[in-house]
Order: C-alpha cells, then sequence, then structure tokens
C-alpha cells in the first residue's frame, strides 16, 4: 500500500510540471501531496515551478512584424531568383 | 471564381508586401527563433516562385503559400529531431544507486527571497528568462515553448514533431527543472 503511494522525488517534480499544465491525473495528484509531506524541496520546487508558468503566461503572445529592412532585404533576394 | 493572372504569380513584391508578416507570425509561433523564421519565410517564397507554374488558382494564394511553409516547418522539425549530440542538459536527479529518483545535492532548489513574487511583471526578467530558455538544446527550448508560451495541445505537439506524450513530458520535465535552476543562479540569488 505504502509502496504504491511512494514516489520519488523525479517523479514527483514530473507530476508537478504536468499539473502546471491541468494534465495531471487525480491519483498523481494525491501521490504529489502525500510526498510533499515527506519532502519539503519538492514542495518549493512546486512553488517556484508556478512562479515559472506566471512568468510564462506574462510573456504570451506579442505580435511580430518582420522589420521594414527584413522585407527589403527579402524582396532583392527573391528579385536577384527571379531574374 | 476570379483567375490568377500570371503578373499575381510573376510579381514577388506583392507576395512580400502581403504576405511576409502574416507567414513569419505563423512559423514564429512554432520555431525557437527568429533567424529561423525570417529563413523559412524567405525559402517558402522561393519554393513558391519555383513552382508557382504548378498553382491551380484553386486555394488562395495565402493559403497555397502556407501551405509550403507548413512544409518547410515540418522538414525543421525532423532535422532538430534528429540532431544528435547537442549540448545535453543537466541532471537534476541521480539515475541509478541507491538514491535513483533523488534530488543530486547542488541541484536541490534553494529558497527564493520574499520579494520573488513581486518580481514576475518585470521585464528584466522576462528576459533572463529568454536567456535561459536560449541556453536549452534546441528541441527542448522549442517543445517548452511550444507548450507553455504558445500554449499548443499536447496532442498537436507531439504530432508535428512525431514524438510521444511521455516523451514530450520528459523534455518539459528536464526543461523546467534546468529553467528553475537556471533563474535561481541568473537572477534570484543576486
Amino acid at each position: 500500500m505504502f509502496k504504491w503511494f511512494s514516489i520519488t522525488c523525479d517523479e514527483a517534480t514530473t507530476i508537478c510540471d504536468k499539473s502546471q499544465y491541468g494534465e495531471a491525473s487525480f491519483s498523481e495528484k494525491i501521490k504529489l501531496k502525500l510526498h510533499f509531506l515527506l519532502c519539503k524541496v519538492c514542495a518549493l520546487y512546486t512553488k517556484q515551478n508556478s512562479m515559472l508558468t506566471k512568468i510564462c503566461q506574462k510573456k504570451t503572445a506579442q505580435n511580430n512584424c518582420l522589420t521594414k529592412e527584413d522585407k527589403q532585404a527579402m524582396k532583392k533576394v527573391l528579385q536577384e531568383k527571379n531574374m | 471564381m476570379p483567375h490568377l493572372t500570371n503578373t499575381n504569380i510573376l510579381n514577388p513584391d506583392t507576395w512580400i508586401d502581403n504576405y511576409a508578416d502574416y507567414l513569419y507570425n505563423y512559423a514564429i509561433v512554432r520555431v525557437n527563433n527568429e533567424d529561423t523564421a525570417k529563413d523559412l519565410v524567405q525559402e517558402t517564397f522561393f519554393a513558391g516562385l519555383k513552382s508557382a507554374k504548378n498553382f491551380e488558382g484553386k486555394a488562395s494564394e495565402r493559403t497555397w503559400l502556407i501551405s509550403i511553409l507548413k512544409r518547410k516547418i515540418v522538414d525543421y522539425y525532423r532535422k532538430i529531431n534528429s540532431k544528435k549530440g547537442q549540448a545535453e542538459i543537466k541532471m537534476n536527479f541521480y539515475e541509478d544507486g541507491d538514491k535513483e529518483g533523488n534530488w543530486i545535492e547542488e541541484r536541490v532548489p534553494q529558497r527564493w527571497d520574499n520579494e520573488a513574487e513581486k518580481q514576475i511583471e518585470s521585464e528584466e526578467l522576462r528576459n533572463a528568462l529568454e536567456h535561459c530558455i536560449g541556453n536549452l538544446p534546441e528541441k527542448y527550448g522549442l517543445v517548452f515553448r511550444l507548450k507553455t508560451i504558445q500554449g499548443f495541445e499536447t496532442e498537436e505537439i507531439c504530432k508535428e514533431l512525431d514524438i510521444s506524450p511521455s516523451n514530450l513530458w520528459v523534455i518539459i520535465h528536464r526543461a523546467r527543472t534546468q529553467l528553475r535552476k537556471c533563474l535561481e543562479d541568473n537572477w534570484f540569488k543576486k
């Protein structure tokens, strides 16, 4: 019984990573919570990992454009090819 | 149905003004960096030019160019999938022996100061993260970006990159443990 619940830190942090995307299963989440009782390091990892997620969310989706210079350069190369 | 005239196809100048940004945006969210995205767009225009005579006018010009770009991106994925011996990732857990699966002592997370939470909005912190992602092996950086920043579904990434879901989670896991350590060393420890 205990064996079933017991996971390594490697496994615990993998579950933690999955749960950052809402993709950890119910039994995985239980295992993770139990692991936290025994392991403060992984609990800390989880806290910092959530922060990493938050920083990434701030980075999301700016619209990217090519600069005028980029486009000019592309045109030039393309024209040469088209000759 | 409007027929595409020859001038439309033979005048690549309008392609760049009309579609370069669109294609670039499509590419940049799927590949790791700006230069790669630019190259892919350029190659797409080349390929379009080369096969212009095969264009039947069934799809719009833009759709047709995107379909070429998609093939270019798949080729790029194949290339980084098969790249061997590139910058390897540092292990965070013992891989065998008594301590298998435990944290390696010097990789154990350290406490960040209480101010850490307040810095989330910081532009420099975002740049520091960007730098850390750039230090990952190309494939790891790419998978992490697609999943975390671009919000692609697991299934979609697996299909496009031809990897299994468990493979994807191993990559995400290694990337995240690496990024945590990198941010700690370069930012939160200061």
